[in-house]
């Protein structure tokens, strides 16, 4: 019998459905995700560290658990509350449930709830604490959860970042090890296969402040060889590698917290190529003296359309985001390239003068919209010194 | 994009009659289309031959035509209106090929009309199977590669090319037999052989074989500026094989992962651009399926993802909107027909609010929070001798949508949706008792669904059912999910958390009563008293992630109603269903009208509907929306959450109206209102005294109103007696159904046996009526009673005599051949009946005349308390809006006090012809011929100032216009052959050649007529009539039957080629006789102009119409 279990939000609402994955308590900020595909992805992503996700699609695990889709080496979200967990997935690289697979990593679920109440909780009043539990009352848990420290006050890169930097080769990284392969990319377009032949291949750094494996694959496939650093590396250990260009990477909670970032990359602007993706963008701002804020419920899913100022053309991104950055904070010479067409939010940076790009949403996908793969293309255009 | 870009005006093309294919959905997307157009500033003008749409009603476009869709008259359109574009892709097929022929014929250049939406280029490439393989081969999308041969060496050369395993499929066949699929070289010499010889032109197409791949679509919007959004994605549930109307389907694709659906999603982008498109698109994908599909015993067993160079195919492409994308918009809230109108008027996606959330864009796609199942519906109910089985040739006629958090609920319902009968998942088929799981019919037919989870129910393993029916495992166990709850309703006691867990799982109260031993309103009351009852969330596009201001709801069992009572005085509106045979899109125009009726009326409209084709199902046409199944439960589980707590004392649940929804409404109004809940209008007393026939039969003998002799019975026995009273021939049916159903002319006491035993079985336990056939002129009244007058809008007459269906009859508005005495009559006997038996609201009563001599006699048939299919056709050709005035009398306003004379309106001066129109080239041995049983799917209606134009612009939107230089093939029964003569005779003279089969050829040698004479013997020598009506020789068949169902097999094989050629068949001489009077006087001078002049009266050099 499936053990009952309850999601207590810190205003005092309480869901009911039963425990699955690990037993125990989770707690964390409760985000809602409305991407209908790739929860394997959504629970390997670092940026969901500290976060329970809801993901708003009922129906989650139906093509199970795979060695492929791995975005980071291990689940990274603290809990997972779904309306109905699969038991018997069905497909060709399914190799096992949600449930097992949360289970063998120690996080906590809970299914059965009515995940839409909860998504208009959080629309309404915005992100808050919660707690998944199935030893204690509803007063029980929200007594505990007043006792937690909150999200905000977290510097989670330090906790998902890599220990060691390693680098990318096609069949994965090569230090340290992990269980999985590049296998599942979007075919290479045309102009992807030209960019792959020319010249000796640029070499890219990235800063794992939570990085995606997928933002590896995709350097990789374009030609690039690739090295991943801990968050903490500073600006000379980076200049030691003798990188073409360096990517910030996404990653989880709030800018403001991260000053040696700030301070590596201030250091790398106006050196070197740099692309920020997600943190990364936003850690750009930060560097030029910008400022981030917090935003309601934040952005996350795969359907966001996105406006790049430069053509007017619209693309669907893929989101994970609950920090944005403030125009109004940007100095001169760093301009607004694109921006959300849902809220009018910043999505996007670009430096008047220097090679630097910088997106606040997922151009990695995975999961999500392979539409703004593009912009990798771009970023390596701009390291082997085209004009773009 | 400018707005220089913006034209000034544009011809909007509907898509015609319904027919299998092309059904309701494209009244929804023409309809949504003209609305957005108008927002715009735009000026839109209209044509569309079909009365029964919205999209024709005054208000929705600026200028509207009901005429035929040819090129003829859509260019003498163009030519008065002179509009800057044509927007052709919301008509479906009909729409894009007019298109093609306009511009071929230089219509467009010369009047310099900008085509809108999709490139011409690109839908001449759509419609050529080699220049569309090579579009996308040069795209790098992967097709299924194939080859057009004509011998069996060119066929082995491209099979050692192409690869086992193949499919082959002949040229022109009769129901595309001959073909087959090979695995094996042996099986393949033998295929192909066989196909040459079977296809009259010796052709044949060999392709790669996909069958039992996973079949997916995606819906995709594409802008001027070139940005693409995808609305969303469909998983087929039946694989590869069955045409996408004709599987079930879920939304959005549950066993695909992240890496697929991106994949999928990209090449559909990558496709619309490539094609150029501005507005919808939707393309079809073959998908590698699961491996245990891939190994299993499938009959042309797939081939694995290994085996071929590509993971997925593209199957097909529809460059317009279609029936999927109507689905898609229901399916997401996603209004697709919406924004292709803005994005032809030349909007961005960007500069289009979503009109659900009003705060967001239409560049966004949508996300949903829900699953949705659709389930087709096909017409064997009224064919059971058609060909169950389905293929690649779509068969269904309408379709049901429903939506839930799980997909075991939406499947469930989607299934209670159906009407078909009260069966849920747990009916099976008598033929199936003790039957292994391995015997069950689990190949592709109607009632797969069933034998699916039969098999389950007996202990199928997954793996050994998806390898037989390539169904995804995923889904599979979904079923089992179903059937293990069934186990455990069966074996456990019934506590408030099974009984929840049921409902979470779509059990409806009569499933659950039926497994726990309990009547359906025990389950109910059990439910109340233990507080498990259905919430209602919203569709919204966004899965919550806005606040959205659609009012459009579907029920679960959940935590949190969205689904507040709505403040002040409101009306449920009853829905009609999916689309079929006998009972259309009419009624959905009903609907929609009594909503906006409604809303003028002061009161908030309601609607309940389970079809996602339609107007009624649209987000903005009521002040609310519920998506439910349209039975007893789902009806009052709403009118439960619609109770007003704060009028009066305790609960005030909102009046129904089942006036409207055809069969499907009146047969709630009972359990309704022994619910104890309001009706509003006719009360289920007076519904029931007009539907029992005992009932009245007294109530119309009171009155004095002459009926046809008869009686209802029980048994055989009793009808022979009854018969042998009355005189042969007699019309036998059941009481209580809906578009004849099981209703025959019987001429001899064998065929009286055989219909009384088939008409006991399609409605157990009722009555069966035996009545005295009157083979005299039909007329049909529609009428809005108040109880003390009515108004009759107009007299329709049909062409046919009577035993013709009223709906397959050819009916003609105001009724020019009957005398003054006689309408005086009619118009007598409706006001008596309606304010007999107390209506309030629409009726519908047909009538029989015979005359003898000088004297008349009206026979009433039958009295329909309630909205019929010919309320559009009647109110089109008379202006007087018929829906609104009943809802307003059901509101308790007087008829004069509405503006309107009481009694017979004013006679318009035009003539008005509905013609029905039918989908039999479809439906494989399914048989032609008229009858009292209803066959047609649709209508058009041909209006003009004189009969004999209307009659020829009318048969002419139905395809049923002889073809001006023939030759007509004949084949008429003995019986026929004196009243025939004379009509052939007027045929003849003129030179038309005539072809005859043995019989029918002597007779008319005899009358000293041309003819040439072709066996009907088919296995003696070549040509026979087969042949030549396959071969294109044949332009047209007149082929009557003398008698019952069974005898027919010799004009049955004529028939169903005349149908397959889809090449006019006259199985009536009526219906003939009017289409010979239409060819030899069709009036060049026919007029073109909207509804509106012809409705402001004939101009002064017409005469006065009859």
């Amino acid at each position: 019998m499936p053990r009952d279990a309850i999601l207590v939000l810190e205003d005092g609402s309480v869901y009911q459905g039963y425990g699955f994955g690990a037993e125990g308590r989770a707690w964390g900020e409760v985000v809602f995700n409305t991407a209908m595909t790739g929860y394997q992805e959504m629970l390997t992503d670092p940026s969901y560290a500290g976060q329970i996700v809801v993901p708003t699609y009922p129906l989650i695990g139906n093509y199970g658990v795979n060695r492929e889709d791995f975005e980071s080496r291990r689940i990274q979200v603290s809990g997972f509350v779904v309306r109905e967990e699969c038991a018997a997935p069905s497909h060709w690289q399914s190799t096992g449930t949600v449930a097992e697979f949360l289970a063998s990593q120690g996080i906590p679920g809970i299914a059965g709830v009515d995940t839409r109440a909860i998504t208009r909780r959080l629309r309404l009043a915005g992100v808050m604490m919660g707690t998944i539990t199935c030893d204690e009352t509803a007063e029980q848990a929200l007594a505990r959860l007043r006792e937690l420290p909150r999200y905000d006050s977290f510097d989670f890169v330090r906790q998902v970042s890599t220990e060691m930097p390693y680098t990318w080769s096609d069949n994965g990284p090569t230090r340290p090890s992990g269980a999985v392969s590049q296998k599942t990319m979007p075919p290479l377009s045309v102009s992807e296969r030209g960019l792959r032949g020319e010249g000796p291949a640029p070499h890219i750094v990235a800063l794992d402040c939570g990085l995606k494996f997928n933002i590896l694959r995709s350097l990789r496939r374009l030609g690039c060889s690739v090295t991943a650093v801990p968050a903490a590396t500073s600006a000379e250990d980076i200049f030691a590698l003798k990188p073409d260009g360096v990517v910030l990477s996404p990653g989880p909670g709030d800018p403001a917290l991260l000053g040696y970032v700030t301070e590596t990359t201030r250091a790398l602007v106006g050196k070197l190529p740099v692309m920020g993706i997600c943190l990364g963008h936003q850690m750009l701002a930060w560097a030029f003296g910008g400022r981030t804020y917090k935003l309601k419920f934040g952005h996350r899913g795969a359907n966001h359309p996105v406006k790049d100022l430069a053509t007017g053309l619209v693309y669907i991104t893929a989101q994970n985001h609950g920090y944005a950055v403030d125009a109004d904070s940007l100095p001169p010479g760093v301009e607004v390239s694109h921006l959300n067409l849902n809220d009018g939010t910043v999505e996007g940076l670009r430096h008047q003068e220097l090679p630097i790009i910088s997106i606040q949403y997922h151009s990695e996908a995975s999961p999500g919209p392979w539409d703004n793969m593009y912009l990798f293309e771009r970023f390596v255009e701009m390291v082997r010194g085209n004009d773009v | 994009m400018c707005a220089a870009n913006k034209p000034s005006k544009v011809l909007v093309i509907g898509s015609g009659p319904i027919i299998i294919g092309q059904a309701a959905e494209f009244d929804y997307a023409g309809t949504q289309a003209c609305k957005s157009l108008r927002e715009e500033g735009i000026t839109t003008v209209l044509v569309n031959s079909n009365p029964a749409t919205i999209m024709t009603d005054e208000g929705i476009a600026d200028v509207v035509y009901i005429e035929p869709l040819t090129v003829e008259v859509i260019s003498r359109i163009i030519e008065r209106e002179r509009p800057e574009g044509l927007l052709p892709t919301l008509g479906g097929q009909t729409g894009l090929n007019l298109a093609v022929a306009l511009a071929e014929a230089g219509v467009l250049d010369k009047y310099n009309v900008r085509l809108l939406g999709t490139p011409l280029d690109t839908i001449r490439k759509a419609e050529d199977r080699e220049l569309f393989k090579q579009l996308l081969l040069d795209i790098g999308e992967p097709v299924p590669d194939s080859a057009t041969v004509t011998t069996q060496e060119e066929a082995r050369e491209a099979a050692r090319r192409i690869g086992l395993p193949l499919v082959v499929r002949p040229a022109y066949t009769l129901g595309g037999t001959g073909g087959g699929l090979a695995t094996t070289w042996e099986e393949f010499e033998e295929v192909v052989a066989g196909g040459l010889a079977a296809s009259p032109i010796h052709q044949v197409l060999v392709e790669t074989s996909l069958v039992g791949w996973k079949e997916v679509e995606y819906e995709v919007m594409r802008d001027g500026a070139g940005n693409c959004i995808t609305v969303c994605n469909m998983e087929n549930i039946d694989p590869m094989g069955v045409h996408t109307g004709d599987s079930i389907v879920v939304a959005p694709s549950q066993t695909l992962s992240d890496k697929e659906y991106q994949m999928l999603r990209s090449a559909s982008l990558k496709i619309i651009r490539a094609l150029g498109i501005e507005g919808g698109c939707n393309i079809q994908f073959g998908l590698a399926p699961h491996p245990v599909v891939a190994n299993g015993d499938l009959p042309g067993r797939p081939v694995t993802r290994d085996g071929l160079s590509s993971p997925y195919y593209v199957i097909e492409v529809n460059p317009r909107v279609s029936r999927s994308s109507a689905l898609a918009s229901k399916a997401t809230g996603y209004p697709i027909a919406r924004v292709a109108a803005k994005i032809a008027a030349g909007k961005t996606l960007a500069e289009i609010p979503n009109a659900v959330t009003r705060k967001t864009l239409a560049a966004f796609e949508p996300a949903l929070d829900y699953c949705v199942v659709k389930i087709p519906r096909w017409p064997f109910d009224k064919f059971p001798y058609g060909d169950r089985q389905i293929g690649t040739q779509m068969k269904a006629t309408g379709e049901v949508m429903a939506i839930d958090r799980s997909f075991e609920a939406a499947l469930q319902k989607a299934v209670r949706s159906l009407e078909i009968g009260k069966r849920s998942l747990l009916w099976e088929d008598a033929a199936w008792t003790g039957k292994p799981w391995e015997d069950l019919p689990l190949h592709p037919h109607d009632q797969r669904l069933w034998a699916v989870v039969a098999a389950v129910r007996r202990g199928a393993s997954i793996e050994a059912l998806a390898g037989r029916t390539g169904i995804d495992p995923w889904f599979l166990m979904k079923f089992g999910s179903i059937v293990g709850m069934e186990r455990r309703l069966l074996g456990e006691t019934l506590t408030p958390a099974l009984l929840r867990q049921a409902k979470r799982l779509g059990f409806s109260d009569e499933q659950v009563g039926t497994l726990a031993d309990r009547l359906p309103e025990q389950v109910r009351q059990l439910r109340r008293s233990w507080g498990v009852l259905p919430v209602y969330k919203m569709v919204d596009t966004c899965a919550a992630e806005f606040d959205a201001a659609t009012p459009y709801f579907y029920s679960t069992y959940e935590q949190e109603n969205e689904a507040a009572a709505l403040d002040g005085p409101s009306a449920l509106v009853i829905g009609s269903g999916p689309i079929r045979i006998g009972q259309g899109i009419e009624f959905d125009y009903c609907n929609v009208h009594s909503a906006w009726a409604l809303q003028k009326a002061g009161m908030k409209s309601i609607m309940v509907n389970s079809n996602p084709e339609t107007v009624s199902t649209d987000f903005d046409t009521s002040d609310r929306l519920y998506f439910e199944p349209l039975d007893e439960e789902s009806v009052r589980d709403i009118l439960d959450n619609e109770a007003n707590h704060g009028v009066g004392n305790g609960d005030c649940p909102p009046p129904s109206i089942v006036q409207f929804g055809g069969q499907t409404a009146i047969n709630l109004a009972v359990p309704i209102a022994q619910a104890g809940l309001p009706i509003m209008g006719s009360s289920a007393d007076v519904i029931d005294q007009a539907s029992d026939r005992r009932r009245f039969d007294d109530f119309v003998a009171r009155l004095g109103v002459p009926q046809p002799p008869g009686a209802a019975v029980t048994n055989v026995e009793q009808a022979l007696q009854v018969a042998e009273r009355l005189g042969y021939p007699v019309l036998v049916r059941p009481s209580y159904v809906l578009g004849g159903r099981a209703m025959e002319i019987v001429h001899d006491p064998d065929e009286l046996r055989r219909f009384v035993a088939l008409a006991a079985e399609a409605a157990p336990g009722k009555p069966i009526l035996v009545d005295k056939y009157l083979e005299g002129k039909e007329v049909e009244v529609d009428a809005v009673c108040d109880g003390e007058e009515v108004l009759i809008p107009g007299i329709m007459e049909h062409i046919e005599r009577a035993g013709v269906h009223s709906g397959d009859s050819v009916a003609v508005y105001p009724g020019l051949g009957l005398t003054e005495a006689e309408v005086d009559t009619l118009v007598t006997h409706t006001k008596q009946l309606g304010c007999g038996l107390g209506i309030r609201g629409l009726m519908n009563v047909q009538f029989i005349i015979m005359r003898e001599q000088e004297k008349s006699t009206i026979y009433v048939l039958e009295v329909n308390p309630r909205s019929s299919r010919t309320v559009p056709f009647i109110s089109k050709a008379t202006g007087i809006p018929l829906v609104r005035l009943s809802i307003e009398v059901m509101a308790g306003k007087r008829l004069r006090d509405l503006g309107y004379a009481v009694g017979l309106a004013h006679r318009q001066k035009l003539v008005a012809v509905k013609v029905p129109v039918f989908s039999m080239s479809k439906l494989r041995g399914v048989d032609t011929y008229l009858g009292p049983e209803m066959k047609s799917t649709g209508e058009v209606m041909g209006i003009d100032y004189a009969l004999d134009a209307a009659l020829a612009k009318a048969l002419r939107a139905a395809d049923l216009s002889l073809p001006p230089k023939g030759p007509v093939l004949l084949s008429i029964a003995d019986r026929d052959k004196p009243e025939a003569l004379p009509i052939i005779k007027r045929l003849a003279r003129t030179g038309y050649p005539l072809l005859a089969t043995e019989g029918t050829a002597a007779a008319l040698s005899a009358a000293g007529l041309s003819v040439r004479m072709v066996t009907k013997k088919l296995s003696e020598g070549r040509p026979n009539v087969i042949d030549i009506i396959m071969d294109g020789t044949v332009g047209a068949v007149v082929n009557t039957v003398t008698g019952g169902r069974v005898p027919l097999q010799d004009g049955f094989e004529i028939r169903r080629a005349a149908a397959e050629r889809r090449i006019p068949c006259y199985s009536c001489l009526d219906t003939f006789r009017a289409a010979v009077q239409s060819l030899l006087r069709e009036a060049r001078d026919y007029s073109v102009r909207p509804l509106r002049e012809y409705l402001a009266g004939a101009p002064a050099h017409y005469h006065q119409a009859g």
